[in-house]
């Protein structure tokens, strides 16, 4: 083998990795606060990359339509649950937050599509998007289950994630897109070419990593989290509010997909219905990680990247069979080391 | 014991919807379909629903199935009924090999597992150059009997259906015998069933097998269906659908499988062809409203449809008693002298730092009542823990009739004739209180579960049915065997556990805190159940908190304090020992 070759597959691999271990990272919290198998993370990855490119381009997302709508809808659904109790300041915070707000935001990118606004420009305002989609999906479709068992969660899981890829096949068509970099510019260090696009990567994946470090950690909301993944009853009794907890997780995964999204977009092509697979392989990467651990789960993502990296160089047809057949040795050593615990179920 | 008539009404019902003048053709295209769906979906309302092992496989059995016979009808011309059992087997051996890997795996584990192996077979499928990549394998021979070949959709119906309807009598038959009362407890947790012998990773192995069996009868008709085979059906996209045609119709459900593929099918028909005409435009448009639909229906029914259709209907009456005359075969026992049943030699478990069992040693003697009784904490559910082979000591030695039995995993302390109840009741809620009880028969019935779905275990099961029935009436439950267990009282509950105890035959009763939740006169019967239990050769080795009973039950008692033995005795002794007396009211009176 070629050492340049594989300095470069490594390269490749370790950058593909990071994006893996963020939506590692975001379905292992999703699924220990609300458990919830979070199917739609790969939509919140294309939704924010595609709306990135649409505005960069200077077109108008439907994204920004589509977070208005699923606004009001959660307003809807507030006001409903709320019925018998209504009263002003309920209805006034209900209304600024599901529906003045993202009408405000889509009444910005009215504004700025129009006019090929600058990078910044355009993550914030993609950013914003698909935060908001993230959290009116939480409201609309999972608290009103947040009581069910893990496979009616998984179930509606997958309904989500038909309906979202079918409004991104509306919203943005069956093309391909590609943005700008966010960073341009590259620097060669011996046989090695570093773009500015992935020293992005690396930079953005290692800051949310210690930021959700010190997120839960240090601070009270992070600590709610945490105690409603431990122990949604006793969190609830201890006066933590789950919805709460799970709006926030909501908000974190949209995010760190969206993210994602912006920082793989620039590099390689994306599809409406691209974010299934790529979210699927951060999927492996946290169940590598046994779901819990976010350490773990971040070296098991750099490996995923890695071993795609170099299967896509040396066997590319047969890259995704060996990728998630990665799993089944990694499943055996866990079932062979995990101890008997007794689960009740229901 | 369900009544067979609805069933046959249903059959005919479907025998006769083709004959139907002015039936459209394409409807009997669609009942096709929903005969397919509705064979996998039935194996994972067994797995899922039933045994709690939730997969997203199912349709890469299907694939196995299709492309089993795709390749040896097409490339070595063998005739359809011959790959029939091939194509069988092959989503049988298969699904032993991903069984073996994944069913061991607890929890959330299990569903990932199973949807990247569905995913890399997939892969497979669209890139093995034998099956032809993503063209697929075309022009596969009908199903054909002497010269009539099943070409039309009309005449393949039967042959579906009959498959449908003899899957689900079989799969009905299985869940009602010994071995699907396994089955059902396993959604529960394993300890309970491993107690009284059940093998629980064999009892999950054999769910895997015959959700996988039929899914490669759906593929093997559905090769036959379409006489063409592509990657495309056998995706993480169809084994996510089957999951959800399950949570749909009713995941605990036979039929919920069917009337979940019956909704399914038809709700993405009726969007395909009706919704262009109101939202022309893009052909995404069906996604969309039906993935809303999916989350609104589960909104409104999360148990599924068919059991909410079923709370309609008027209340079935209780099952029949069964037949008590009917003995099953007993353990021999001991004759009258005494000897020791239960040796503890300095038992002592570690949870990391943690002493919770601290050289405790004590015996039980045949025909004795022992109390183990102590403060919280005391380690006393942990010493039953280390008795029934649930955790293992860290050092010492437990021996029962003179053997060690240390490292014995649950299933082999029950064999010896050592049943238990549990501190935190263990019964399956949604079985009646004949069906937990016959659990504690298990090990008692020797029918497999080929014999449970051919109904070849009818003896048997009267047998163990009959056992369970006369455990039930000794505990004074006769009135409730027919209820659900979980719609009793805590207190009933605990009695439920002991008859489930009895019907081991055991020569030792291990009761955690039997008497919590009875009232007065509960615990006076209970009293004397045990009294005359230990008249007819049983010994009994109890923990309570109740110390009016175990002081006028107890033939002798053992006292644990953080883990360590502090007195033994008779209960007048006991009563007046200063260490006992400073463990519980913590200065010496």
């Amino acid at each position: 083998m070629n050492t340049t070759i594989m300095l470069f597959l490594l390269q490749d691999g370790i950058t593909n990795g990071a994006i893996y271990a963020l939506l590692g990272l975001a379905l292992v919290l999703v699924f220990a606060v609300t458990r919830v198998i979070l199917i739609p993370q790969g939509e919140f990855v294309t939704y924010g990359a595609l709306t990135y490119a649409s505005l960069a381009s200077g077109q108008m997302p439907g994204t920004a339509k589509l977070a208005l709508a699923m606004g009001i809808a959660a307003c809807a659904f507030d006001l409903f649950v709320a019925r018998k109790a209504l009263h002003g300041r309920l209805i006034l915070r209900s209304v600024l937050a599901n529906i003045v707000l993202p009408a405000a935001v889509l009444a910005l990118t009215i504004y700025f599509a129009a006019q090929k606004p600058p990078v910044a420009v355009c993550i914030a305002l993609s950013l914003v998007i698909v935060a908001m989609i993230g959290l009116y999906l939480y409201r609309v479709a999972f608290q009103p289950l947040a009581h069910t068992s893990v496979l009616v969660l998984l179930i509606a899981s997958v309904g989500t994630h038909l309906a979202l890829q079918g409004l991104g096949l509306l919203f943005f068509g069956a093309e391909g897109q590609r943005g700008p970099a966010v960073l341009s510019g590259a620097f060669t260090a011996g046989s090695l070419r570093f773009t500015g696009q992935s020293l992005t990567v690396y930079g953005i994946t290692i800051a949310f990593i210690v930021g959700l470090w010190l997120f839960f950690g240090l601070t009270l909301y992070g600590k709610a989290l945490r105690a409603t993944a431990v122990n949604r009853l006793g969190a609830r009794l201890a006066g933590i509010r789950t919805t709460l907890s799970g709006q926030i997780a909501f908000l974190l995964a949209s995010v760190i997909g969206a993210l994602s999204g912006i920082m793989i977009v620039p590099i390689t092509t994306l599809y409406y219905d691209s974010g299934f697979l790529i979210g699927l392989k951060g999927f492996v990467a946290a169940i590598i990680g046994g779901l819990v651990s976010y350490p773990l789960t971040a070296v098991a993502a750099l490996f995923v990247g890695t071993v795609e990296a170099f299967s896509s160089f040396y066997a590319s047809n047969y890259k995704e069979v060996i990728v998630f057949m990665l799993l089944i040795p990694v499943l055996l050593l866990r079932s062979l080391a995990a101890p008997a615990v007794e689960e009740e179920k229901d | 014991m369900q009544s067979r008539l609805p069933i046959l009404v249903f059959a005919f019902v479907m025998a006769a919807i083709p004959f139907v003048p002015g039936m459209p053709p394409f409807w009997i295209v669609l009942l096709d379909n929903i005969g397919l769906s509705a064979l996998v979906a039935m194996g994972l309302v067994l797995l899922t629903g039933v045994g709690g092992l939730t997969s997203f496989g199912q349709a890469a059995f299907v694939g196995f199935g299709a492309y089993t016979t795709a390749l040896l009808t097409t490339a070595y011309g063998l005739s359809p009924w011959l790959t029939l059992p091939l194509s069988l087997v092959v989503s049988g051996l298969l699904a032993v090999l991903l069984g073996l890997v994944t069913v061991r795996l607890s929890g959330h584990y299990l569903p990932l597992g199973t949807l990247a192996w569905g995913l890399g077979l997939f892969y497979l499928f669209s890139k093995l150059e034998v099956l032809g990549r993503n063209d697929g394998i075309s022009a596969i021979p009908p199903l054909s009997i002497g010269s009539f070949r099943m070409l039309s959709p009309g005449s393949i119906y039967f042959a579906i259906w009959v498959a449908v309807i003899l899957s689900a009598l079989l799969t009905m038959n299985l869940l009602d015998s010994r071995t699907g009362r396994a089955i059902r407890a396993l959604r529960r947790g394993h300890v309970a069933a491993e107690a009284f012998g059940v093998h629980t990773p064999r009892a999950k192995l054999l769910v895997f097998i015959h959700a996988a069996v039929l899914a490669g009868l759906s593929g093997w008709l559905y090769a036959h269906l379409q006489r063409a085979v592509n990657p495309t059906p056998f995706g993480a996209q169809a084994g996510i659908e089957y999951l959800f045609i399950a949570v749909v119709g009713g995941a605990g459900y036979v039929w919920g499988g069917v009337l979940g593929a019956a909704i399914v099918v038809v709700l993405k028909e009726v969007l395909q062809s009706y919704l262009p005409l109101i939202l022309p435009g893009s052909g995404q448009v069906e996604t969309i409203v039906f993935g809303i639909m999916l989350v609104a229906l589960l909104q409104l029914a999360p148990g599924g449809v068919w059991p909410w259709l079923m709370s309609f209907l008027p209340e079935r009456s209780g099952g029949r008693k069964p037949d008590t005359s009917l003995k099953l075969e007993q353990r021999p026992r001991a004759s009258g002298e005494a000897s020791i049943l239960l040796q503890v030699e300095k038992a002592r478990k570690q949870f990391g730092g943690v002493v919770a069992v601290n050289n405790v040693s004590f015996d039980v003697q045949a025909r004795e009542i022992v109390a183990l009784i102590g403060p919280n904490g005391a380690g006393k559910s942990t010493t039953f823990n280390l008795i029934t082979g649930v955790l293992s000591a860290t050092s010492g030695s437990i021996s029962v009739l003179g053997r060690k039995v240390d490292r014995a995993p649950p299933q082999e302390i029950v064999k010896l004739g050592i049943s238990r109840t549990f501190q935190h009741v263990k019964l399956v809620p949604d079985m009646t209180v004949l069906e937990n009880v016959a659990i504690g028969a298990h090990l008692r019935g020797h029918s497999g579960p080929v014999a449970a779905m051919l109904r070849l275990d009818r003896a048997d099961e009267a047998k163990l049915l009959a056992e369970a029935a006369r455990q039930i009436e000794r505990v004074g439950l006769t009135d409730q065997m027919h209820q659900l267990a979980g719609s009793l009282s805590l207190g009933q509950q605990r009695i439920v556990e002991i008859a489930r105890a009895l019907c081991v035959d055991p020569l030792l009763l291990l009761l955690d805190e039997p008497a919590a939740g009875l009232r007065h006169m509960e615990k006076q019967q209970l009293a004397k159940l045990l009294r005359d239990l230990r008249d007819g050769g049983m010994s009994v080795l109890l923990v309570e908190h109740d110390m009016g009973f175990v002081m006028n039950l107890a033939d002798r008692i053992v006292v644990l304090d953080f883990g360590t033995k502090i007195a033994e005795g008779t209960p007048a002794t006991i009563k007046t020992n200063p260490e006992v007396i400073k463990a519980y009211l913590g200065v010496a009176a």
